[in-house]
């Protein structure tokens, strides 16, 4: 899922203490599957909100929404009544819901409510971890199904760098395993250790972000 | 075609000479007078100096003009390369500058997360965006591509081929153990001429990964230089031990730093008796030897080693 977490809330009030009737909407997709952004999480914050704004001396009052998926049009269509009776609008869903808004509802100021840092998967309750890197040039093929871009400090494709720990953790994070050492333990699980032994040659970053803004036409689909 | 530079470094080691490199960590400063008064201490006791590249994500002044001061000193560098500040664009413009300015010997690392320059009294740079377009492994390729087939990663022609001995590292304890040897396998077959290797403690251990290196035939295809770091105190140790990967420090040596009267004086003894062991050990080619912010005490410790003077000093 696409993961987010909330902004602090004084980054929150800063942004909307000079509007006077704000709509806070969320998204039942990834955000709430990551707890940031859900109905549950909206109607968390919107509370903390108008509480922290009331402590600077800001009335602001704030309505709700949460859409199946800030991120399709048809729903984002659902919140256009709302939106005309407010002069600001909190997304708590992820970079593209806050963005599909801001486009569809322009020129209403549209805030991110959320920070959207990665691409994770729940590993138990409350914990998540990055997963992948939408790095456009997946190579999990040759890694034994675990991502080195995504769970490599530094992206390493040809094993791990000096920086293992003696626990097989990673050096940046005493809780993160060190994903070159899980690669060589499932590749000599599986007795095929000699498929890591060829030198892999610099990376294609150009389909991810590096190559520019993505846009993807398929005319099959047109 | 092969055109490996004659360095000081390459003909000590291809005439079969005990190799000796040492480290030089460029100033948090834009003076270079610092790093003129290490090279002055230094002139003449190794083969060639490492020049580190903002080692953990510390800015310091750059290795390729570092190393420039220490090549104008007549002290032969050896220019680190990390991976983490710059894509294949710029690390390649900066090879062809580099050799421009007479730089001969490069070693090729990955390099620490930039976050490791907020580990200690320092705020480094934790927010910074590291750029990890190739890895160290990569890196040699590039250079190698350079040299012998005078070709950019990309395809495109340089005019003539840049002359580099290529250095690589090994740490030879870091988990997961059994692919240490694989990895350092594919440095070598990726064009690393000579191997740094982590500090190393432990010369019996260090022997028998050395023992698989030469049933792998690597010890033919690359000089290997296992890493010595002066041990100052028996608090120095026991961090190492304990905080840097891949450095395994024995418990007697540990016990025995810190019932030595004169620390200091213990750490030179451990030192010249790592540098022995390691000459008895088959297939070693030398040794990289490092004194951290001390490097005033080499030119004794190499002396007393029985290493001087050096084959291509006057």
């Amino acid at each position: 899922m696409i993961f987010a977490e909330w902004k602090p809330i004084d980054e929150l009030v800063d942004k909307l203490k000079a509007h006077s009737k704000v709509l806070l909407v969320g998204c039942a997709t990834c955000v709430a599957e990551c707890a940031a952004g859900g109905e549950k999480e909206v109607e968390t914050l919107a509370p903390l909100l108008t509480m922290a704004l009331k402590k600077q001396g800001h009335a602001v009052e704030i309505s709700t929404a949460t859409l199946e998926k800030q991120c399709e049009w048809e729903f984002v269509e659902e919140l256009a009544e709302k939106v005309s009776g407010v002069d600001a609008v909190l997304s708590i869903a992820c970079g593209i819901g806050v963005q599909a808004l801001s486009e569809r509802f322009d020129p209403m100021p549209v805030y991110p409510g959320v920070n959207t840092s990665s691409l994770t998967i729940r590993e138990e309750a409350g914990v998540w971890a990055g997963r992948c890197a939408a790095c456009g040039d997946c190579v999990l093929g040759e890694t034994f199904g675990l991502c080195p871009i995504a769970r490599c400090a530094k992206s390493l494709l040809n094993g791990p760098c000096g920086g293992t720990r003696k626990d097989g953790k990673c050096e940046v994070d005493a809780d993160v395993d060190c994903i070159w050492n899980l690669i060589v333990d499932r590749a000599d699980q599986r007795g095929q250790l000699e498929l890591l032994t060829e030198v892999k040659k610099s990376k294609n970053w150009s389909g991810s972000r590096h190559g520019g803004p993505k846009r993807v036409v398929r005319e099959d689909l047109r | 075609m092969k055109t490996v530079p004659e360095s000081n470094l390459s003909r000590t080691l291809a005439a079969g000479k005990f190799a000796l490199t040492a480290e030089v960590g460029p100033p948090r400063s834009a003076d270079a007078a610092e790093v003129i008064e290490k090279a002055k201490v230094l002139k003449g006791v190794a083969d060639a100096f490492n020049v580190t590249d903002n080692q953990t994500a510390v800015v310091r002044m750059s290795s390729i003009a570092a190393s420039k001061v220490l090549l104008d000193e007549g002290l032969e560098p050896v220019m680190q390369i990390v991976c983490r500040d710059r894509n294949r664009i710029a690390i390649q413009s900066d090879l062809l500058g580099a050799s421009a300015l007479g730089m001969r010997n490069v070693l090729c690392l990955s390099g620490d997360h930039q976050s490791a320059g907020a580990g200690g009294k320092l705020n480094g740079h934790p927010g910074a965006k590291n750029v990890f377009d190739v890895d160290s492994i990569q890196l040699i390729s590039i250079v190698k591509g350079l040299r012998d087939d005078a070709v950019q990663d990309g395809g495109d022609s340089v005019s003539s081929p840049v002359p580099f001995f290529i250095g690589a590292a090994w740490t030879p304890f870091g988990p997961p153990e059994k692919f240490r040897t694989i990895r350092l396998a594919k440095k070598i077959a990726a064009g690393a001429d000579f191997i740094q290797t982590q500090a190393v403690y432990d010369m019996k251990r260090f022997g028998e990964a050395m023992r698989r290196t030469e049933d792998m035939g690597l010890t033919e295809k690359a000089a290997i230089l296992p890493g010595i770091i002066v041990p100052r105190s028996a608090g120095m140790l026991k961090y190492m031990n304990a905080n840097v990967p891949g450095i395994e420090v024995p418990d007697e040596m540990i016990a025995r730093m810190k019932d030595a009267k004169d620390a200091k004086a213990e750490g030179i003894k451990i030192t010249l008796e790592l540098i022995d062991a390691a000459k008895n050990l088959s297939g070693v080619k030398g040794v990289h030897l490092q004194a951290i912010e001390a490097e005033h005490l080499l030119p004794d410790i190499i002396k007393a080693a029985g290493l001087l003077p050096r084959p291509g000093s006057n």
